[in-house]
C-alpha cells in the first residue's frame, strides 16, 4: 500500500475537525437561522445555487464573511460543488472565530441531485465583472449593486450644462437605462461646459449628440432619446416607468413640470440648479420611506415673475461650476439606487465656488403643500411662461 | 444687539456691491430685513413683497435652519449667527 498523499492527510484532518451533514439536513438549519455560504466561483453559480445562499467566493471569502456574518455564534454552513473546497473554507472559518461551522457533503451536487430547492441567481457577465470590477470590490456596491444600477431607469431632464456630466458618470457606473430630454442642437457656446457634446457635433440634436457620447463610454446601456420640449400634456407619460428623474433643467417653467409629475408619480427628484458661481442640490422626494422630506413646491411654492427673476444677460456660468453641482447629483442617484448612504431628502447643498464653501441648508416639508401634502388631490399641471431658457437668449 | 452674518447669493450682490457677505448687528431676521432695507436701495424689494412678506421664491435660514418653521421674521438671532438668503435657481445648462 502506498502513502497517503499530502492533500489525502490534510483532507482526513479536516475530517477529524469539521462536521460534515448531509443537504437536507443544511436546508433545515437554514430555515432555522444558520447561515449557508456557497464558496463556489461565479460560473459555477451561474448554473444554480440553494436560494439564500451567501455566495461569498472562496477567494474573497475571509474578507467578506464578517459583513455578511457578524455574528460569530450563528451556525455556518459551508458548501462547494463537491464537499472538498467547502472543508478548507470551513476551517478557515472557524479560525476567524465562528463557533459553529459545517461542511455540506457532497456539496451542491448532491443537494442538486437530491431535489433541493436552487436557484439560478442573476449575476453579471465576464465582461461586467471587468468593467465594474471597482464596484464590485466594494460591500455597499457589490454584485447585487450593480445589478441594481444595470435594472435602473434614469431620466434627465436636459442634456447640457448639469445633463452632461450626469450622463456620462451614469452611463459608466453602469445604469442600465437612461433617457434623455432636450429639444435643443449642439451650439459652439454649449461646449465651455457641456462636455457629453464635442466641437464635431455642432448643429446635431443634443440628445443624439449625447447618446453617441455614452454609448463610445458604455455601449452596453441603452439610451433613449426625447427629443421635445416638456409641457404639461407631455410630461406624465415620458417620466412613467423612470425610476430617479435627474433635473439639469434651464427654466422654472420645466422645473415645476418636473416637480409636479415626480410627485405624482413618487419618483425621487435629483434637484441641481447653478447661477454663474453658485449652485444648489437637494432631492425633492416626498414618498422617501425613511424621512417625510419637502417636493420643490415646499420650498418654492411658486417661480418668480420674469421681472423678478435674474435678467438673461446676467445668467452666466463658470464653466466648472455644472460639473461640480451635476456630480453630486449624480452621487445621490446613485445613492437612491443603491438605498445606500443618507440621500439629500430635506436637506440642500449650497456651494458657493468663489469663496469655496458649501452650507447646508434644512428644508421641511409644507404640511399645506397643494401638491405633496397628505391625502392631496393633484391639482393638475401649470404651463408657466418659459423666459430665459436655451430657446431665447439663455445660458 | 447680536452681531450676525448676512451671505448674499449671487443674483443680488449687485446691490451690496458685489459682496457676498454682509456684517451687520441685529436680534431678529425681521430687523436685518430692515437694516438691509435702509443700507442698501433695490435690495429688499428682490426678498419682500409690499407687505413685507418673505416672496415665495425665496427662503431666509438662520444657521441653516428656514425660518419658515422657526418663527419666521421674528426668529431672534444669537451672536455670531448666520443668516442666508437662498432665491430659486432655475439655471443648468
Amino acid at each position: 500500500m502506498s502513502e497517503p498523499s499530502a492533500k489525502d492527510r490534510r483532507l482526513a484532518e479536516l475530517r477529524a475537525r469539521i462536521p460534515e451533514i448531509e443537504p437536507a439536513e443544511a436546508l433545515k438549519l437554514q430555515a432555522s437561522g444558520a447561515a449557508l455560504i456557497d464558496v463556489r466561483e461565479a460560473d459555477e453559480i451561474a448554473q444554480g445555487s440553494p436560494p439564500g445562499a451567501l455566495r461569498l467566493g472562496r477567494g474573497f471569502l475571509e474578507l467578506r464573511v464578517e459583513e455578511a456574518v457578524p455574528d460569530k455564534g450563528r451556525t455556518v454552513v459551508v458548501t462547494c460543488a463537491g464537499g472538498v473546497r467547502s472543508l478548507f473554507a470551513a476551517e478557515s472559518l472557524a479560525s476567524l472565530g465562528y463557533r459553529d461551522v459545517r461542511s455540506i457533503r457532497g456539496g451542491f451536487n448532491k443537494w442538486k441531485n437530491g431535489g433541493l430547492p436552487i436557484e439560478v441567481p442573476r449575476t453579471l457577465t465576464a465582461q461586467e465583472r471587468e468593467r465594474y470590477a471597482r464596484h464590485l470590490l466594494m460591500p455597499e456596491v457589490g454584485e447585487k449593486g450593480q445589478l441594481k444600477l444595470l435594472d435602473a431607469r434614469v431620466l434627465l431632464v436636459g442634456a447640457g450644462g448639469l445633463g452632461s456630466p450626469v450622463a456620462l458618470y451614469l452611463a459608466a457606473a453602469g445604469v442600465g437605462t437612461i433617457g434623455l430630454i432636450d429639444f435643443d442642437v449642439v451650439d459652439r457656446s454649449n461646449l465651455q461646459r457641456q462636455i457629453v457634446h464635442t466641437d464635431d457635433r455642432v448643429g446635431t440634436p443634443k440628445v443624439e449628440s449625447a447618446r453617441k457620447a455614452l454609448l463610445g463610454l458604455n455601449p452596453a446601456i441603452k439610451v433613449v432619446a426625447h427629443e421635445v420640449r416638456l409641457d404639461s400634456t407631455n410630461v406624465e407619460s415620458i417620466f412613467d416607468g423612470y425610476h430617479v428623474v435627474v433635473d439639469g433643467s434651464d427654466n422654472f417653467a420645466t422645473r415645476y413640470l418636473v416637480n409636479d409629475a415626480c410627485v405624482k408619480l413618487r419618483i425621487p427628484n435629483v434637484h441641481g440648479s447653478i447661477f454663474r458661481f453658485e449652485g444648489q442640490v437637494s432631492v425633492f422626494w416626498p414618498a422617501y420611506a425613511k424621512r417625510r422630506g419637502p417636493c420643490y413646491r415646499c420650498v418654492y411654492p411658486e417661480p418668480p415673475p420674469p421681472e423678478l427673476a435674474p435678467s438673461c444677460a446676467e445668467a452666466g456660468v463658470l464653466g466648472v461650476l455644472p460639473g461640480v453641482v451635476g456630480l453630486l447629483e449624480a452621487v445621490e442617484t446613485v445613492k437612491v439606487i443603491l438605498g445606500i448612504g443618507d440621500p439629500l431628502v430635506g436637506r440642500l447643498l449650497h456651494y458657493d465656488a468663489l469663496p469655496a464653501r458649501i452650507s447646508e441648508l434644512t428644508l421641511d416639508a409644507d404640511p399645506e403643500c397643494r401638491y405633496c401634502r397628505e391625502g392631496a388631490v393633484f391639482p393638475g399641471y401649470v404651463d408657466y411662461d418659459v423666459f430665459c431658457s436655451s430657446a431665447g437668449q439663455g445660458p | 444687539m447680536s452681531k450676525v452674518t448676512v451671505r448674499i447669493p449671487t443674483a443680488l450682490r449687485s446691490f451690496v456691491g458685489g459682496a457676498d457677505e454682509v456684517g451687520l448687528e441685529a436680534e431678529t431676521v425681521g430687523r436685518v430685513i430692515s437694516v438691509l432695507a435702509d443700507r442698501h436701495r433695490g435690495l429688499i424689494e428682490r426678498i419682500c413683497d409690499a407687505e413685507g412678506r418673505i416672496r415665495p421664491f425665496v427662503n431666509l435660514f438662520v444657521d441653516g435652519k428656514n425660518i419658515k418653521t422657526s418663527g419666521g421674521l421674528d426668529t431672534p438671532l444669537a451672536d455670531g449667527a448666520v443668516v442666508s438668503i437662498v432665491p430659486a435657481v432655475a439655471g443648468g445648462r
